[in-house]
């Protein structure tokens, strides 16, 4: 806005060449938008500098738990930028997309490969929708045998959009607690759980990096009172091609295709959640589905009276899925488990290299990513995990994930993925035990930290307090 | 193709620093009963040449915007993007980061989004915009909630001229929040009766409807108001340079699809929820907001705050669970606007006026062609009635190289939707018009 001159412009349109319109004049804009006025080339150094005031996968590694945060494939870039996708209205006849509509159908068959399920819709927008998707499945399942039931158990462990899907699918969370190991408490579970109970919502590998070891025992006993499970597939990742949710005993599956396959998230978006289901729950799934004829075309199908109706405007982020099946494409049966494979063993390997002044937070074996705790370190030195994550920053490191899960005190959750090389988790272990050593020799360097930033330390207090939420 | 960087030593030698012998011991704790005992059902992984053929091949059987004219709407826009929209919102820096967690990494996506809620706060002429949503259908569920947890109240009235897809979704997010909304009628197009009472949470307007109509809408915000529910206005960014913005109607929400701020129409999505409230509703906000604020040394920055709103603190207490969101969208959409600027809004909305009106003069001249509504205001999108089922018209005219729009239930299935934007030219119009003629004769 300060570069911002009367008078100045970018933009250009055609002349005119159809009679100008007057609209009513009640309803006429009076006075225009106070918007900048500037020249493209201002733009275009404004928010060039802007991208370089901002961090990316492409900038280097990032290890943010739960994130997923690998390396973006360019070619899918290319692939959804063609204008056969992206110059595709969304109301188009059926016959004129049938590339898109097959495009789709290839992926659900390919996700629901993956996950072991039956059918997918690839209409929510991102893993929260995804969720809520799954949630009202189960609500409109409960309701056709009677009762939509009231509670919706939840690990203590679970992510944040967990028991507010359960909220908003208007259910009650009933909270589980976790074992001394970090796994569901499955005595705890089997007390809980009632005929008032519609299901389990559980992450596997859980937010503590760490496989349900008891999976089945548990899904039976949701499956004994009636309820469904439905799995979080932001983890997916550490599994892919050795295991599948369908036959862990999984009815409802979300896949967040933003950290599984690849796709760029955006600086916060866009992202996809599709949701894969059971047979028997299939016939819930959102409308429109594409459904192959005989002929081996395509079409939207938008029957159904089972639907549960619609979570997306149209298909769901059309453009994102299709980078997610470039993704499959590349990697193949064989690639997508050297995928579980290589981020399972960089994360072994990087808790390996900073156990010492980060202890896991639980004895397990983590799988994709692991939990260390910074509480020891806070205990000798005062410093917290958060300072921990600023210094990273300063040493030239995207911090990993801090303050989740909540159950573990001064979490640090730590998700290298697969795409970084030993010499980066070399690097990433070194600047971690760096800070450690200097928590305890300089501690104001990780107090002051960051200082190689554009702006330090934030005073988020002050940004709640006086609120400034535009110009 | 694959994209993990280990050779062979580098996994011997990680999996003797771990203390393991094999790969597959890393998968040890995976019970042997749930493990898959075969390679997936997938093809081969294949080279980065291979896939972009079979993607090319697939692309090159659908016939885009580029192919045929696109006079197609209905909540989908063909607009034109600028080239420095995608060169900028495209940067790789932006395109593959994360939600800001650390800001002082993060400084540009906030900084844009905080200058992208400054711009949907303008040109609402309301006080308080998000960091974005998923799109307009699922933009409205969250201001519905917004309205009912404002109010404790349980209905929600539904204009008529609402997108049918829109209230689609809301009947779906109402099954989980309890509520069904009520469709009331606008038997000419525009206007209709909302059945106020005291235990309405919302009315909603969307203006310019989904006739392309233009509602009476101050005269609807103003029943909501003294029936003491919130008025939702669902509208179109693109008509706020010409059109009075829902702040000053009397709107309390305004929600759109901002998919013709800068972003491609790719086949419906990724598009852009935008939501802007009143400042009484900014702690019922769904999703990021940024603010600004100061570092220690004083510098301004920006951090993502009122976060005690959020799934990640408040969990079943948050105002909504949205946690990935459609950034880049809005980073697109200030870009866009910020080329745009007050003059080219205007221009812009000036011109899609007057093509459409040129087009529904040029069209309704074919005999037996007529406004759905005739003698009702439109901005760029109109509904015609057409002597034969719309569905066949449309698919006639794609032979001959036109998207004509997009067929209504309404007119037993003999309606058709058709949107005009700044990008059609006098002679595209003329040749659609003469197109539509040749199909109906
Ligand atoms: C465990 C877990 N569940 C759910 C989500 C929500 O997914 P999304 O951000 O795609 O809505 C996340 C995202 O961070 C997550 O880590």
């Amino acid at each position: 806005m300060d570069l911002s001159r009367p008078g100045r412009r970018a933009f250009s349109l055609p002349r005119l060449d159809v009679p100008p319109v007057e609209l009513p004049g009640e309803l006429a804009r009076r006075t225009p938008p106070v918007l900048p006025e500037v020249a493209e080339r201002e733009i275009v150094s404004h928010y060039t500098r802007l991208s370089q005031r901002n961090y990316g996968v492409d900038t280097g590694v990032y290890p943010l738990g739960s994130c997923s945060m690998k390396y973006n494939p360019k070619v899918a870039e290319v692939a959804a930028a063609l204008p056969g996708f992206r110059r595709l209205h969304p109301l188009q006849p059926d016959h004129t997309v049938q590339g898109a509509l097959e495009l789709l159908w290839r992926l659900e068959r390919a996700l629901c490969e993956i996950t072991g399920m039956e059918r997918a819709t690839l209409q929510p927008p991102a893993g929260a929708c995804g969720e809520l998707t799954g949630l009202l499945l189960m609500r409109a399942h409960h309701t056709r045998q009677g009762n939509p039931r009231r509670r919706v158990a939840i690990p203590d462990s679970a992510h944040g959009t967990n028991p507010a899907s359960v909220r908003l699918a208007g259910y009650e969370a009933l909270h589980i607690p976790s074992d001394a190991r970090g796994l569901v408490d499955v005595s705890a579970l089997e007390k809980l759980l009632d005929q008032d109970v519609a299901g389990l919502m559980l992450t596997n590998p859980n937010t503590l990096g760490l496989f349900e070891e008891e999976i089945e025992k548990i899904a039976a006993a949701v499956h004994g009172v009636g309820g469904l499970v439905y799995y979080d597939g932001a983890n997916l990742n550490a599994i892919l091609g050795r295991c599948r949710p369908g036959d862990m005993g999984f009815d409802i599956v979300h896949i967040n295709t933003h950290k599984t396959f690849a796709t760029p998230h955006g600086g916060g978006g866009p992202g996809a959640g599709p949701v894969a289901v059971t047979k028997e729950l299939a016939r819930y799934l959102p409308r429109p589905l594409v459904e192959r004829n005989e002929d081996g075309t395509f079409r939207l199908e938008a029957g159904g009276p089972d639907s549960i109706g619609r979570m997306h405007g149209f298909f769901g982020n059309f453009g994102i899925l299709v980078r997610a099946y470039v993704y499959v494409l590349l990697h193949g049966r064989d690639g997508l488990k050297e995928v579980a494979e290589r981020s399972v063993l960089n994360a072994n390997y990087l808790a390996e290299l900073i156990k010492g002044a980060f202890p896991l937070a639980m004895p397990g074996r983590p799988m994709h990513e692991f939990v260390a705790t910074a509480k020891p370190l806070k205990d000798d030195t005062g410093i917290r995990a958060l300072d921990v994550a600023k210094r990273m920053i300063d040493l030239g490191y995207h911090p990993s994930t801090v303050y989740f899960p909540l159950i573990v005190e001064e979490a640090m959750m730590v998700e290298p993925t697969e795409t970084e090389t030993k010499e980066t988790l070399d690097g990433l272990g070194r600047a971690f035990l760096q800070a450690a050593e200097e928590a305890r020799r300089d501690p104001e360097l990780l107090h002051a930290a960051p200082v190689t930033t554009p702006v330090r330390r934030l005073d988020e207090a002050r940004a709640a307090r006086q609120l400034k939420l535009r110009w | 193709m694959r994209f993990a960087p280990h050779t062979d030593e580098d996994v011997g030698r990680m999996l003797e620093a771990i203390g393991l012998r094999s790969l597959d011991d890393l998968f040890d704790q995976i019970p042997p009963s749930v493990r898959l005992d075969r390679p997936l059902d997938l093809p081969d992984g294949a080279s980065e040449m291979e896939v972009l053929a079979d993607l090319e091949a697939l692309a090159g059987r659908n016939r885009s915007a580029d192919d045929l004219v696109c006079f197609a709407g209905a909540g989908a826009y063909d607009h034109y993007v600028p080239a420095v929209v995608w060169a900028l919102a495209g940067r790789s820096e932006f395109a593959t980061s994360y939600t800001p967690y650390q800001p002082e990494l993060s400084q540009g996506v906030l900084q844009a989004l905080f200058e992208y809620q400054s711009m949907i706060c303008e040109l609402t002429r309301l006080e308080v915009a998000n960091a974005s949503l998923y799109d307009g259908a699922t933009a409205l569920a969250e201001a519905v909630n917004v309205a009912r947890s404002a109010l404790g109240r349980e209905r929600v009235l539904v204009s008529g001229g609402v997108d049918p897809r829109y209230v689609e979704t809301l009947r779906t997010f109402g099954r989980g929040a309890g509520y069904e909304p009520e469709v009331f009628p606008i038997p000419l197009g525009r206007g209709g009766e909302p059945p106020v009472g005291p235990d309405v949470a919302a009315v909603i307007v969307q203006h310019p409807n989904a006739y392309g109509v233009l509602e009476p809408a101050r005269e609807l915000f103003e029943i909501a108001h003294q029936a003491g529910a919130r008025a939702i206005h669902v509208f179109d960014p693109l008509s706020l340079g010409v059109l009075a913005p829902p702040g000053e109607l009397g709107a309390d929400l305004a929600v759109a699809e901002g998919q013709g701020l800068g972003n491609h129409l790719s086949f419906g999505g990724p598009y852009l929820g935008v939501i802007a409230a009143r400042m009484e509703d900014v702690r019922r906000l769904p999703g990021r907001i940024v603010g600004e604020t100061v570092d220690v040394d004083g510098m301004v920055g920006y951090v993502l705050t009122l976060q005690a709103r959020e799934q990640h603190i408040r969990r079943e207490k948050a105002t909504s669970n949205i946690c990935t969101n459609q950034t880049l969208m809005a980073i697109a959409a200030t870009v866009y606007l910020a080329w745009l600027g007050p003059q080219g809004l205007v221009e812009l909305g000036r011109q899609c006026a007057a093509k459409a009106a040129y087009a529904a003069e040029r069209l309704t001249e074919i005999p037996g062609v007529e406004l759905l509504f005739p003698g009702a205001p439109f901005f760029k999108e109109f509904a015609l009635r057409l002597p034969r089922p719309a569905s066949t018209v449309r698919d006639a005219l794609v032979d001959r190289g036109f998207l004509a729009g997009v067929p209504l239930p309404d007119a037993d299935g003999h309606a058709l939707l058709v949107a005009v934007t700044e990008r059609r030219s006098r002679a595209e119009i003329e040749s659609f018009a003469e197109a539509m003629r040749e199909v109906l004769a």
